[in-house]
């Protein structure tokens, strides 16, 4: 996502950096490339003129006080830094609870935007918060959206309540107004209503959104945009503000490279922050939205603090724990450990989505790019075709064995071997560090910053140490070993 | 007389059109989704122009922006094999309806393939259109290899004699390379039992310049024949539409304007045109 704009405003700032002193001209060229980086990501034009007209007269401001050969560049850098992150929003908002629950979230949105799929994310994000919620099919018009929330539902464990089938029947504004009743003498703490996509345009189908907000006074009005949407953006979100109004915004399909600028201009023309983004097809591929992040991650900075939570909930607690138990109890670190931990990172997604967010990301694009991402498929493939005594042990890997199991794995038996060795040497390294002491070459790493199994990608021997290692960042020194090997 | 007209009025003569309207006329051009480039080719190719009538200019160089290729549907041996194919959210599944209804009013026998096996009771939309419709869907059960759908919809299209097949795709973002090898493999599937006639690109209207990209990369996987331009009964433009015409040659075959079955029609460029301006 927005990689195209990132690199754009990489090569911007790299023109800045190699300046010795620079100049107002220089400004101004960076300013413009600026503003053709942004209308080409669908930025509407007036917030892309107020945009640049703003980082251009506080760069000029703050010129004559930087000193030549000083980070000048960095200093241009953290003005427009700031003005993204203040476009995007400002700091992250959350959820008004309801100060008697239930809290009623309502979504809204143009058809495709993805409010049901939402609807299931949403409920799920909050229902892992200790939040009881229900979800309420009021979208009555869209074929089998009645099913496709019931579905949905069920997949995260949520109830439905939908008492009408859907394809036109039914009266969507009464199934609000029960649902929230049914909710409410269930105890449910939170509603999430979903609700039917409608045009901007559409006079008689806004008024029935109006409907259902008087009929349930909803705590949060989500407006659900798709992060492909194009200049059009304006409009319609207007449409919605005008119309059945709104408090928050939720983008969708992040995950595509939609470079997403239209979501820049909803929250900047309307006023109303972007809360949520949805980057995936999967159920947990949705978080808070951030607008630093974001606005570090669209100038090539990275997105370091996404990254370590995502690892966080791909490891879950028990194999961590497990991990860290076989650590310091003395056992040694076996394959069946290092299939575990495979598992866990293709769980976080994709090796190349994983090293996008890692600072500087923009630069190295061109490995992420080439990145294998089959390398931890076939890896997984070589553990896999071993028997239990094998993965235990691997001493009994005698030639046949080995033979036997480059077969399995559709492998030629040198990579069976490199494994081995690999393996073998990171099992040394682990006892060493059991016994005091550090890893050579490897400088403190801060904590809460370790993303588990990054580095197994084409080397296998950082993963284990990595569990409890200092080293530096693991999945940059993969992505170097990778390109260098 | 709509925003645009009124501009276009002011710079008639053209010649002594002042910057400012110029900067204006662009920024009507870039809200209707054409994008930078196309606009900025548009402009210049417009301020070269002579005469008076600006307006009429415009839209000659717009029109001169639209390939010159086929916009029906291909005609053949039966079953011509139509492939609908989009990102999530377009509005696929629905123009497949609204297709099937269009060639069913003409007479034709239709079937339906639901090879959009993933999305959450996308089947079952398809199904019950198909039953509104009165013809017949070929499904397979939840979460079946959508190219196993296809292939039985195709050979089943084929023993029966239907005349025309049109298989409804997942959604899928088009930087997702498993899914486009996914798409691909679909059609080679296909393509084991009957050629593939059309592939048809479900443009959202309200789609900005990542439109480009997807059409761009859709290309790649399967060929596409034709676009189906969804939404555009909205305030969007649809100008992507255009700028892809242009950039790719694919041409639009059919719009949607609408929710019902009716709400589809093939592309009329003029009425296209008036609306990029209007």
């Amino acid at each position: 996502m927005f990689e195209t704009l990132t690199s754009r405003f990489a090569n911007a700032f790299g023109t800045l950096r190699s300046r010795g002193k620079i100049s107002e001209k220089d400004i101004e060229l960076v300013v413009t490339e600026i503003r053709q980086a942004l209308l080409e990501a669908d930025v509407a034009l007036s917030v892309v003129e107020n945009f640049t007209e703003t980082i251009q007269q506080q760069a000029l401001e703050i010129l004559p006080t930087l000193q030549a050969g000083s980070n000048q560049a960095e200093a241009i850098y953290s003005v427009v830094n700031k003005e993204l992150t203040e476009i995007l929003g400002g700091g992250a908002r959350r959820i008004r609870f309801a100060k008697k629950p239930p809290t009623i979230i309502m979504l809204a949105g143009l058809q495709g935007a993805g409010k049901t799929t939402l609807a299931a994310k949403l409920a799920k994000f909050y229902k892992d918060q200790g939040e009881t919620p229900i979800l309420i099919a009021s979208d009555l018009q869209r074929p089998n959206a009645v099913n496709q929330l019931q579905v949905v539902g069920q997949s995260v464990g949520v109830p439905v309540y939908a008492p009408e089938p859907g394809n036109g029947v039914g009266d969507p504004v009464k199934v609000a107004r029960d649902g929230v009743q049914f909710a409410a003498s269930k105890l449910h703490s939170m509603v999430i209503v979903d609700t039917a996509g409608r045009l901007g345009v559409d006079a008689e189908l806004m008024q029935e959104a109006i409907a259902i907000r008087d009929a349930i006074t909803p705590d949060e009005i989500l407006f659900v945009v798709d992060a492909m949407i194009g200049q059009d953006a304006v409009k319609t979100a207007q449409a919605f503000q005008d119309g059945v109004g709104f408090d928050g915004v939720v983008i969708t399909k992040l995950d595509g490279d939609a470079r997403g600028g239209s979501a820049l201009s909803i929250a900047a023309l309307t006023g109303s922050p972007i809360m949520f983004a949805s980057v995936g097809e999967k159920i947990s591929d949705f978080d808070i939205f951030y607008p630093e992040r974001m606005a570090s991650r669209i100038l090539g900075m990275g997105d370091v603090a996404t990254l370590a939570e995502q690892a966080k909930k791909a490891f879950d607690g028990d194999t961590a724990k497990k991990l860290e138990d076989k650590f310091t109890s003395g056992e040694d670190f076996t394959l069946d450990d290092f299939l575990e931990q495979l598992e866990a990172m293709s769980k976080m997604g994709s090796m190349g989505k994983l090293l996008s967010m890692l600072p500087g990301a923009g630069q190295m694009k061109k490995q992420i790019e080439n990145f294998d991402e089959s390398e931890i498929t076939r890896t997984k493939a070589i553990v896999q075709s071993m028997t239990p005594l094998e993965r235990r042990d691997m001493k009994v890997l005698n030639g046949s064995r080995r033979a036997r199991i480059a077969n399995g794995s559709g492998r030629k038996v040198s990579d069976v071997n490199a494994l081995v060795e690999k393996f073998t040497a990171a099992q040394k390294m682990m006892k060493q560090m059991r016994n005091g002491g550090s890893i050579p070459g490897m400088p403190p790493m801060p904590a809460g910053m370790r993303p588990p199994g990054i580095a197994v990608t084409k080397g296998s021997q950082q993963s284990p140490q990595k569990k409890k290692s200092k080293s530096g960042n693991p999945a940059k020194r993969a992505l170097e070993n990778g390109s260098i090997s | 007389m709509g925003l645009f007209n009124r501009l276009i009025a002011k710079v008639r003569g053209s010649s002594t059109a002042s910057a400012v309207e110029w900067s204006e006329i662009q920024s009507e051009l870039l809200a209707s989704d054409l994008g930078p480039s196309l606009v900025s080719t548009l402009l210049d190719e417009a301020k070269k122009l002579p005469g008076d009538d600006v307006e009429t200019a415009m839209k000659e160089i717009l029109r001169s922006k639209l390939s010159d290729k086929e916009r029906t549907l291909s005609t053949g041996v039966s079953p011509q094999i139509v492939l609908v194919v989009g990102v999530n959210g377009t509005g696929k599944t629905t123009s497949v309806a609204k297709l099937a209804t269009h060639l069913h009013l003409e007479k034709k026998s239709v079937l339906l393939g639901a090879a959009d096996t993933f999305r959450a009771a996308a089947v079952d939309q398809l199904t019950t259109w198909g039953n509104r419709i009165g013809i017949e869907t070929i499904t397979g059960k939840d979460g079946a290899e959508p190219a196993s759908v296809a292939f039985d919809s195709a050979k089943r299209a084929l023993e029966e004699k239907f005349e025309y097949l049109i298989i409804d795709t997942a959604g899928r973002l088009h930087n997702k390379n498993d899914l486009m090898a996914e798409l691909g493999k679909i059609k080679r599937v296909v393509e084991k039992v009957a050629p593939v006639s059309e592939v048809l690109l479900v443009i959202d209207a309200t789609t900005g310049q990542n439109g480009m990209a997807q059409a761009h990369i859709f290309s790649q996987a399967v060929e596409v024949t034709g676009l189906i331009v969804t939404k555009l009964d909205g305030s969007a433009r649809g100008g992507i539409a255009l700028a892809i015409e242009n950039s790719l040659g694919i041409p639009i075959k059919f719009v949607g304007t609408g929710e019902a079955a009716q709400d589809f029609s093939a592309f009329e460029p003029e009425k296209y045109l008036d609306g990029l301006l209007a």
